[in-house]
């Protein structure tokens, strides 16, 4: 069971792999490398029990779960804004 | 066998990634194949029963650098420049250096050879004494924390000088300026 489960996360992961490099926009990288961070947390989890210590393996893996979205904020940041600073751009600020 | 099953396609989907970043130019697009490639990494060291490891790797690789490269991305533009030189000579140099490092292994030991030289010197000190001395259940732990706690510390000077160093190069000083305007009018 937990051997189909890892291995259905393999392939998701090998898609989401594939539409991150084919991907035309960034936001399809974005979306990919968010997928590939879910499947890392779920493949953690599903490693513990393959291994035998769920209890550790899961505490690892909320951990990840915890700071995976700081890299797709950031990257949200700078598309959004060009910069990953201040709310204000250089040259805005230079002007004034 | 799952294991390395597991193991063998992760390395692979390791060497994809690693190689898109090398031929995409878009370097929005590459920051987030890093942070991909940290991923993938930290699952290839979780299988690998190295979890601080993997803990460091996802940490670093995808919070910190990811951030410090997309700032990097803000001030210098996000387009890679043409190189301005063929790259054979540098390629042959990379090759032949790789070679000779591919050359010095094989006299190395095996990979978790355990008549391995460093694994008889003072690692059946720690793995016996450690959860007695320290307390700590996890060897490498208290091998960082507590045997090593000095030179852990000094390496967190050195990591702390050097994230203050990058923080200065990328400006954060910027950030005073909308406060500065308040008081002028």
């Amino acid at each position: 069971m937990f051997t189909l489960t890892g291995i259905a996360l393999l392939v998701t992961m090998v898609l989401a792999l594939i539409r991150a490099i084919k991907g035309p926009t960034v936001y399809d990288r974005i979306l990919a490398s968010n997928a590939v961070g879910t499947k890392t947390v779920l493949m953690i989890a599903v490693l513990g029990f393959i291994v035998g210590e769920p209890d550790l393996y899961i505490d690892i893996a909320l951990m990840y779960a915890l700071i995976g979205f700081i890299g797709t904020v950031a990257v949200l940041k700078v598309s959004e804004f060009g910069d990953l600073g201040q709310a204000q751009s250089p040259r805005d600020g230079d002007k004034s | 066998m799952l294991i390395e099953t597991i193991n063998i396609v992760l390395l692979g989907m390791l060497a994809l990634t690693a190689l898109a970043a090398v031929r995409l130019h878009d370097l929005f697009a590459v920051t987030i194949m890093f942070g991909i490639y940290s991923l993938l990494a930290a699952v290839v060291f979780v299988v690998l029963d190295a979890v601080d490891v993997a803990f460091t790797e996802a940490a670093v690789g995808v919070g910190i650098s990811t951030v410090l490269m997309l700032a990097t991305i803000g001030l210098v533009g996000r387009h890679e420049q043409r190189p301005v030189h063929r790259p054979l000579l540098p390629l042959l140099v990379v090759a032949v250096t790789g070679a000779a490092l591919v050359y010095g292994t094989l006299d190395m030991p095996f990979f978790a050879d355990p008549a391995a030289p460093v694994h008889q010197h003072v690692v059946p000190y720690y793995l016996g004494k450690s959860p007695e001395q320290t307390g700590i259940p996890n060897v490498v732990t208290s091998i960082l924390a507590s045997y090593r706690g000095y030179d852990t510390l000094g390496e967190l000077a050195v990591i702390f000088t050097a994230g203050v160093g990058v923080l200065a190069l990328l400006g954060l000083r910027r950030r005073k300026r909308p406060s500065k305007e308040h008081p002028t009018p």
